[in-house]
């Protein structure tokens, strides 16, 4: 890193927005450096984990089936956000995603069809093969090979920014502090999902029992040094997106494999051995996202997954072996529930049974009648020895606090300016399209578009 | 017959808390055959493992592609991890079970067995040949091996070894293919076992999933496949040059030597020449093995079978062009020994993965035809 010189675009952040935006701008011949504050090994942030790009199509292409247009995907964007979004940034994403696969592929990521169990989204989602890791490695080979300058384990400690404008950076590598200047900033260093003590104060002390999904480098400092700086801010600040996941899990970048996909074919009971919610009310895929909060609204936030030896082997196996019992009170015993709590609450279950046909492929007629909370769907009793359990626990996946951007990718300040020169691509702006909820392969369509524009943005502003 | 021993439990331990995560993820599923195997199953048993590795072709495009590799705390050195239980099933369905130990340290083992072959070779012949004959040049003309050696001999020594050779790696797949689950008849199934051959004649499972393994280092790339089927071909020519000749000598009562421009000879040729580019440039490729990846009991094996096979096709080559040579004599002292330690050693070395390999691709191809467990959308 030389810091006497000035670069022509400086990138922050090191996922997949902030490589496309670096790959980007060095293609319009700009210097670009881009620094990450995660050792090599750790780079990508949350891409990492990412797996797919949700693609608008008017026809099949490669791995994608059937069709999928705007309208549908606007529709499907606007009802998960409750109409939290921007829609003129959101169209951009959405009519983006049409045509980018083919500069992924000239950069080196390759495809692949929808993986065992996300059949349902192989009509809207084209799969990355080998996951976000191989997808980053990618890019980074590709941004070295054209030049691109890139630092690890290089932290972000100040932003030196005077009327809207980008003046220089300070970052810290190996314990010294280098001051950076540039003529273009690109913002693309993810939320503050990792950053616990940020968590308590929007949460409170039960984000002390979250479990972090991702990386644990998005500790959110750009993010809060632009808000420091002016910036507008965008999502609601106590809201991320929290799935529950194995209790058992790392607290930090336990990733996919930490998930539990049986909630909807047994019951799920707190730490008093109660349910408290309808684990059958639609399909997994529609309500595995609804479940983090609902666990987090518990005691001491834990929740047990509770199923018979029917339901074994019906799901993807999780990564952790259940606890397995020959009794609901051994069960319980071994999860250091109350005995008694725990088999009346699955006789009570057993009890309320509607007799029904068992389809776990569609919303079956399998339901509870007078049981409070009640299972709508897929209710079999709770009566085939063993029995297994999964302990959940809430898991953030990312949070929507962001930044406001314009459709250049302008960071918009508070007296509604757009900032000059600094530019913002990636979760750190997800929030302008995704104010609330969650569909599959939004954030890498958000991150790679405006990865795409603000790399073009800061290429042009240099030039000008 | 003994019953297979056991994998060490660490390793199985091991092997199965890896294949959980990877069962969990699914992300690699598009890279080979590996991960659709794993999928189908809830849990691993030693058998799985065992069928798993010797699917496994070490691309390492998972290990780059890994969200859980070291340093993360799982640690998840998946082909690695199919490394060592792919190299303790080549001890464990050895057979007879007292060879397994030729596993161990196998590149010294293979060393050795090939110095005291081709000493033997050149002793024997030193002592049994007539010394004129042995060492003066002879013409095409005057039958230039077989006035060394007679055809008879070398037939009888060759094709006795070959036979026993063929038994012994027959019995070892019989043993894999027990113990990974499968019934003998399962074994001639006509639609796998042609998917199967498929792969391995193009050997599709080394693509990385399309742009070509991971292996030297992260970056894609066509090399090994390349230099892997160079050997595998050069190997089936100089095969095929043998039969050609065989033929031509019992059949056609065409007696060798040919002529430069005859069928045994051009194949004999072409192979010789694949079977020195192949392995050194699978050598060149396994000097810049990604440490991280590199087993180093794996890689002794592996270099040890290399260079047997270039000193096959060296000395195969240099007794082509100096056979009108009083050098002649030596050299296919030097060659026949090589052959026949390349020989003894197949089921005792690297070679045994060309069996088990095809075994397990045969089982995926079997086992593709059941059905898939339901399993509810994640």
């Amino acid at each position: 890193m030389d810091s006497s010189r000035p670069y022509d675009v400086l990138i922050l952040g090191g996922g997949n927005a902030a490589l496309c935006a670096a790959i980007t701008a060095r293609r319009a011949g700009r210097s670009v450096l881009l620094l990450e504050s995660a050792p090599k090994h750790f780079r990508g942030g949350n891409s990492r984990h990412t797996r797919n790009l949700r693609c608008m199509h008017d026809a099949p292409a490669d791995v994608l089936t059937g069709t999928y247009d705007e309208e549908e995907y606007w529709q499907d964007l606007f009802k998960v956000t409750g109409g939290r979004t921007n829609e003129k940034l959101a169209r951009m994403t959405i009519r983006h995603t049409a045509t980018c696969r083919r500069w992924m592929i000239e950069h080196g990521v390759r495809f692949q069809p929808s993986l065992g169990g996300t059949l349902h989204v192989s009509r809207t989602n084209a799969f990355f093969l080998g996951g976000g890791k191989a997808l980053i490695n990618a890019y980074y080979r590709a941004a070295e090979a054209l030049g691109v300058e890139i630092r690890y384990d290089t932290e972000v400690t100040g932003l030196n920014i005077r009327d809207g404008r980008f003046i220089s950076t300070i970052a810290a590598h190996q314990g010294v502090d280098h001051e950076i200047r540039a003529a273009a900033v690109v913002a693309a260093a993810g939320g503050f999902e990792s950053n616990l003590a940020w968590l308590r104060e929007a949460w409170g002390p039960t984000a002390d029992n979250f479990l972090i999904r991702g990386t644990p480098y998005n500790m959110g400092r750009v993010l809060r040094l632009l808000l420091d700086n002016e910036a507008k801010s965008i999502g609601d600040p106590t809201q991320g997106h929290c799935v529950a996941i194995d209790a058992r899990s790392p607290k930090f970048d336990g990733g996919i494999c930490t998930r539990v996909d049986c909630v909807s074919l047994g019951i799920v009971v707190n730490e008093h051995a109660q349910r408290f919610y309808d684990e059958g009310e639609d399909f997994w895929p529609k309500r595995y996202a609804i479940w983090g909060r609902l666990v987090a609204e518990q005691p001491n936030q834990i929740g047990y997954s509770i199923i018979d030896a029917k339901s074994m082997g019906k799901f993807i196996p999780p990564v952790f072996a259940p606890y397995k019992a020959q009794s609901i009170g051994e069960l319980a015993l071994a999860l250091n529930l109350d005995e008694q709590a725990l088999l009346r609450t699955v006789a009570q279950f057993n009890a309320a049974l509607r007799p029904g046909t068992f389809d776990h492929t569609t919303l079956d007629d399998c339901a509870t009648q007078g049981l409070l909370p009640p299972k709508t769907h897929w209710a079999r009793a709770i009566d085939t020895p063993p029995f297994f359990a999964y302990p959940l626990r809430p898991g953030i996946t990312f949070t929507y606090l962001g930044v406001t951007v314009n459709e250049r990718a302008q960071v918009i300040l508070r007296d509604e300016h757009p900032a000059v020169n600094i530019f913002a691509a990636g979760e750190i702006m997800a929030g302008n399209v995704l104010g609330k909820g969650y569909i599959a392969g939004i954030g890498m369509a958000i991150g790679t578009t405006f990865g795409h524009i603000a790399g073009q943005e800061a290429a042009r502003h240099v030039a000008a | 017959m003994s019953p297979p021993k056991p994998i060490a439990a660490d390793l199985v331990q091991e092997g199965q808390r890896m294949a959980s995560i990877c069962n969990a993820c699914r992300y690699c599923e598009g890279y080979c055959a590996v991960f659709p195997a794993l999928e189908r199953r809830l849990s691993f048993s030693e058998g799985d493992l065992a069928y798993l590795s010797n699917l496994c072709h070490d691309c390492g495009a998972c290990y780059y592609a890994c969200q859980y590799a070291p340093p993360h705390e799982f640690q998840l050195n998946f082909p690695k991890m199919m490394t060592e239980i792919r190299a303790a099933t080549y001890r464990k369905y050895a057979w007879p079970g007292f060879f397994a130990a030729l596993f161990e340290r196998n590149g010294l083992v293979v060393s050795l067995i090939t110095s005291a072959c081709v000493m033997l070779f050149v002793l024997g012949m030193v002592v049994l040949v007539d010394p004129q004959a042995l060492f003066s040049a002879h013409t095409d003309g005057d039958g230039a091996f077989y006035a060394v050696l007679s055809h008879r001999a070398m037939v009888r020594t060759f094709g006795e070894v070959f036979v026993l050779v063929l038994l012994v790696l027959l019995v070892a797949a019989a043993r894999f293919w027990r113990d990974i689950g499968e019934e003998p008849k399962t074994l001639l199934s006509p639609g796998p076992l042609g998917q199967s051959l498929d792969a391995v004649l193009r050997l599709t499972y080394l693509r990385g999933g399309g742009d070509g393994c991971a292996y030297a280092d992260d970056r894609p790339s066509p090399a090994r496949r390349a230099y892997h089927q160079i050997t595998f071909y050069g190997f089936l020519l100089c095969f095929a040059a043998t039969c050609v000749a065989t033929a031509y000598h019992y059949v056609l009562g065409h007696p060798a030597p040919y002529a430069w421009w005859s069928l045994p000879t051009l194949l004999g040729t072409i192979g010789g020449v694949a079977l020195l580019i192949g392995p050194a440039g699978l050598l060149a490729l396994k000097a810049r093995h990604d440490a991280a990846l590199a087993s180093e009991k794996q890689t002794g094996m592996d270099v040890g079978f290399l260079a047997q096979l270039i000193l096959v096709s060296s000395t195969g080559l240099l007794l082509f062009a100096l056979r009108e040579s009083a050098a002649m004599g030596m050299l296919l002292a030097f060659h026949l020994g090589a052959v026949m330690a390349l020989f003894i050693t197949l089921p005792y070395g690297k070679f045994v993965h060309a069996v088990y390999r095809f075994t397990a691709l045969l089982r995926y191809y079997v086992e593709r035809r059941r059905p898939v467990p339901e399993m509810g959308a994640e």
